[in-house]
């Protein structure tokens, strides 16, 4: 199969005319259209002949002095806004909603000559770590079909395990690139805040939402990166720092750096095999030549209950534009999951509560992020395991609202403090579940992730 | 008498849409009131929908910070917006982004000549879109226009310093000419591009400390009605007060038909806006300097002119208020009663005929037409009746027709025998005294 190679293979394939971006997106269309039946990895999926001429026209205007991502299939989550397809962020709220503008991570790929083949399943609005809070169908889990796919962006891990796209643009509020990505065994990317243009995409807790990449290898998310990263006029989160050639640093030499393991994230009452798993791959990046040492990081502890009192809170605020007024169905269907985010985020912004709840996770953010600096001083990168347990088989997160909100656990530090962090995987379960371990890096420092991860992954094949 | 016993007690919220050519948070065009068509001036932004994200209008920011400067503000360097949550159909995104606890501008002051109001707070937030409620084949329809969601929109709110009806008004005017001086606002105040809302309770007048209510008089649309609303208010509240009953906290509105005020809704259910920042629009931060530089840039204050026209000219600032619309329009029309004055014609006549639209304004051609419309105008109110009648005998001897028709009892033939004079005549000439002259002279025909 073509998508199982690296883009950069690809790209190299077209400009040897070895393949034709026909062949490549026809592939990427059937295998779609054939794989979703099993994964419900998709929510739509362009039409084929659409897809194909738009190949064929690639095909023709193709050039040697293209960006490599020319003519490669790629998907999105449906959480950004298309015109070419329905918009639904996983919910029956927003069926059959056309947006009539595109966001503006869809259109630099696209600019790039990258082709949209579908937009993938989801936790609804971004709400949950398994993707079975959706009124669209489950995603199954591309290496064992009786577990999820982790969320919220499962369909886009899914999608990329099964190779049905090269790569898939994920969104990651509280590790829902990583926690997918971890779970089917790809890589996935969370980048810096204001790394990538936000605009189009619907807002979960807009402080904490990012745009990122979810594929093969971190070789093929450097490549992404350098596309869709930058500053936009649209969005005024976004960095206006100059963007780094991610490709260029992707062999630097890494020994001598220092890695910190928080002892916070490493203890024996998280998955023995996760932590087991993890530590071997730490080992292994010693051999490289990286040193390690522990960090003592208690407002960790915190992380969970300050996440959730701002997520909750900003996700009430942007859900309220839903009023099926203007377009969309009425708030009745939101479904529970979502409801009681909204109702715990309306109670923390409510006058005399705001001061205990929604401000006082506010000061707790700032500790965090305090705490992030002072162990950064320490450390390079900060590596810890991608997510605290397997993938879960269906419904055992579903029924257990508190469990659900822990499978973030090691996540969701990165996106109150800002940080980017890159999951990848280190190995299988007895069970064959993938699992993950994710590397954190200082503000911006992307390079320095991708760079780990790259040396990793090229070491380990 | 019982307003003798009682003490006003007033502060002012003034909304004002700032005329920036671009929305608050996109880069819609502003201009709400001269859309040719509803919902024309519109993108994702300020229709909300998803994924939408607002950039803020830096143009409104500064606008906002030279009224403060104006209004002798001190001016947050550290400021940011917040989200106002509220259910409504004219609110797109569920939420206004408007400011809570960090304003641009604070403790300001303007005087007047019922005394000084010092300014609370001068914030920033976007305008609304507009309802419209219709009937259409039958039926009742409710219609949004959202050319006007996410305007600039400035709300100033002054300290409860305002002793009178009249004061608020005068206040109020104050303001109106500041906006349109400054050039940052058209206020035009029929279209709701400007919206009075005055705080009012009473205290007796023994007491210093503030009324433990108020009540809010919402959406008024005129000076006028403004002064009545408060006029109406104490009387209202001096009778509830004298029958040793307390006043209930409310919101109210003013019916210029029945000129009352009437409850809308009670304040004791007030609505929680769970104001917090708002995470797509990172906080503005300005240095000293960039404050200095502003205020450089501030034009001299009209007060200073209007002063000088009262004394001068003995021009009330109610009239002046009208035409000092910008710093340019101030020194046009100074020069305009400059001349006058040397010509011996008096500046508050001149206005009056300006403002009534009598003659034609110097901006719109310039200070000589001006001058001399007035001077043909006040001559020609009265016609040489010499002149007069030797001309009706000039036209019923040139036109033999008239006489004949009118003696034959075609009495309307007077209308053709008027528009041959009236041509004649300059075009102010008094119709009742030319009219007058032909009746006379066909008479003498009998």
């Amino acid at each position: 199969m073509l998508l199982e190679l690296s883009i950069d293979e690809l790209a190299a394939r077209l400009r040897k005319k070895e393949i034709t971006i026909e062949q490549l997106v026809s592939e990427s269309i059937d295998a779609s259209l054939q794989e979703n039946e099993k994964l419900n990895c998709y929510i739509s999926l362009r039409n084929k002949k659409d897809v194909l001429k738009e190949a064929r026209q690639k095909d023709l205007e193709f050039s040697v002095d293209k960006p490599k991502l020319y003519g490669i299939p790629f998907s999105v989550k449906d959480s950004y806004v298309t015109k070419e397809l329905p918009t639904t962020s996983g919910s029956a709220v927003l069926q059959n909603y056309h947006s009539p503008y595109t966001a503006t991570v869809v259109k630099k790929l696209q600019a790039a000559g990258a082709i949209l083949i579908g937009k993938n399943s989801q936790d609804s609005w971004g709400h949950g770590g398994s993707s079975e809070n959706t009124d669209f169908a489950v995603v199954k889990n591309p290496n064992n079909l009786k577990h999820i796919a982790g969320g919220s962006s499962g369909g886009s891990a899914a999608a990329v395990a099964a190779h049905l796209v090269s790569f898939s643009i994920g969104e990651d509020t509280g590790g829902s690139i990583r926690n997918p990505a971890s779970m089917c065994g790809v890589s996935g990317l969370k980048v810096t805040y204001g790394r990538v243009s936000r605009y189009g995409t619907i807002a979960y807790a807009s402080s904490l939402d990012t745009v990122g990449p979810i594929a093969n290898s971190a070789a093929d998310l450097a490549l992404v990166l350098e596309t869709i990263a930058g500053a936009d006029p649209k969005d005024s989160s976004s960095s206006q720092r100059p963007v780094d050639t991610y490709t260029k640093t992707l062999t630097q030499q890494i020994s001598g750096k220092k890695i910190g393991l928080p002892k916070q994230f490493f203890g024996d009452n998280y998955n023995p095999e996760v932590r087991a798993s993890v530590l071997a791959a730490v080992e292994k990046l010693r051999s490289l030549g990286l040193e390690t040492v522990e960090l003592d990081m208690p407002v960790l502890d915190y992380a969970i209950p300050i996440y959730y009192m701002i997520a909750a809170s900003e996700t009430s605020s942007n859900l309220a534009r839903y009023d099926g007024i203007r377009f969309g169905t009425g708030r009745d269907k939101f479904l529970p999951e979502s409801t009681r985010r909204i109702m715990l985020g309306t109670y923390a912004l409510s006058a005399g509560y705001a001061d205990e709840l929604y401000k006082n996770g506010q000061r707790a953010r700032t500790l965090l992020i305090n705490s992030y600096e002072k162990a950064f001083k320490n450390c390079d990168v900060i590596i810890t395991p991608t997510s605290p347990s397997l993938a879960q088989k269906f419904g055992e997160l579903l029924t257990n609202p508190i469990e659900n909100m822990l499978a973030d656990l090691f996540t969701v530090t990165c996106n109150l403090v800002g940080i980017p962090s890159i999951a990848i995987p280190v190995g299988r379960s007895k069970d064959n579940l993938s699992i993950g371990m994710q590397i954190m890096g200082k503000k911006f420092a992307e390079s320095s992730i991708l760079n780990i991860a790259h040396i990793y992954q090229t070491t380990t094949q | 008498m019982t307003r003798q016993k009682y003490q006003l007690v007033c502060g002012m919220e003034i909304h004002a849409e700032l005329k920036t050519n671009s929305k608050m948070f996109c880069g819609c065009k502003n201009d709400p009131f001269h859309a040719p068509k509803p919902n024309i001036y519109t993108c994702p932004v300020c229709l909300g929908l998803p994924g939408a994200l607002p950039v803020a209008n830096k143009r409104a920011i500064e606008w906002t910070i030279k009224l403060g400067l104006a209004l002798d503000c001190k001016i947050n360097l550290f400021s940011k917006f917040d989200r106002k949550h509220y259910f409504y159909p004219d609110l797109p995104k569920g939420y206004q982004i408007s400011q809570y606890d960090l304003p641009f501008c604070y403790d300001g002051k303007i005087d007047t000549e019922h005394g000084p109001v010092r300014i609370h707070r001068i914030h920033l937030e976007e305008d609304t879109g507009k309802l419209l409620h219709k009937t259409i084949d039958d039926k009742s329809v409710s219609l949004i226009d959202f050319n006007r969601s996410s305007v600039p929109l400035v709300e100033i709110v002054t300290e409860p310093d305002i002793v009178s009806p009249e004061h608020a008004a005068v206040y109020a005017r104050k303001l109106r000419t500041l906006l349109r001086y400054l050039d940052i606002a058209n206020c035009d105040m029929e279209q709701g591009g400007m919206r009075l809302e005055a705080n009012v309770s009473l205290r007796p007048n023994d007491k210093t400390t503030l009324p433990n209510y108020k009540t809010e008089i919402k959406n008024i649309n005129s000076f006028r009605f403004l002064e009545q609303a408060i006029a109406f208010e104490i009387k209202r509240q001096a009778g509830i007060l004298d029958s040793e009953k307390t006043v209930r906290q409310q919101t109210r509105g003013w019916n210029a038909d029945k000129q009352a005020t009437y409850p809308q809704r009670s304040k004791e259910d007030a609505e929680d806006y769970r104001y917090f920042p708002d995470p797509d629009i990172p906080p503005i931060r300005f240095t000293a300097e960039q404050i200095k530089l502003l205020r450089n840039k501030l034009p001299k204050l009209p007060d200073t002119l209007l002063k000088r026209w009262h004394s001068e000219y003995s021009l009330p600032h109610k009239l002046t208020a009208e035409v000092l619309t910008t710093a340019a329009s101030g020194a046009l029309y100074e020069k305009l009663f400059q001349t006058a004055k040397k010509l011996g014609i008096p500046a508050n006549k001149l206005l009056k005929n300006i403002l009534s639209k009598k003659i034609t304004a110097p901006d719109q051609k310039s200070i000589e037409q001006t001058i001399s419309e007035y001077q043909n105008q006040t001559q020609s109110d009265e016609v040489d009746s010499k002149q007069l009648k030797s001309m009706v005998k000039q036209i019923l001897l040139d036109n033999p027709d008239i006489a004949i028709k009118y003696f034959q009892g075609q009495k309307q033939i007077i209308g053709f025998a008027m528009g041959q004079a009236m041509r004649r005549l300059p075009k102010n000439s008094d119709p009742v005294q030319v009219r007058a002259a032909i009746l006379a002279e066909l008479e003498n025909k009998k």
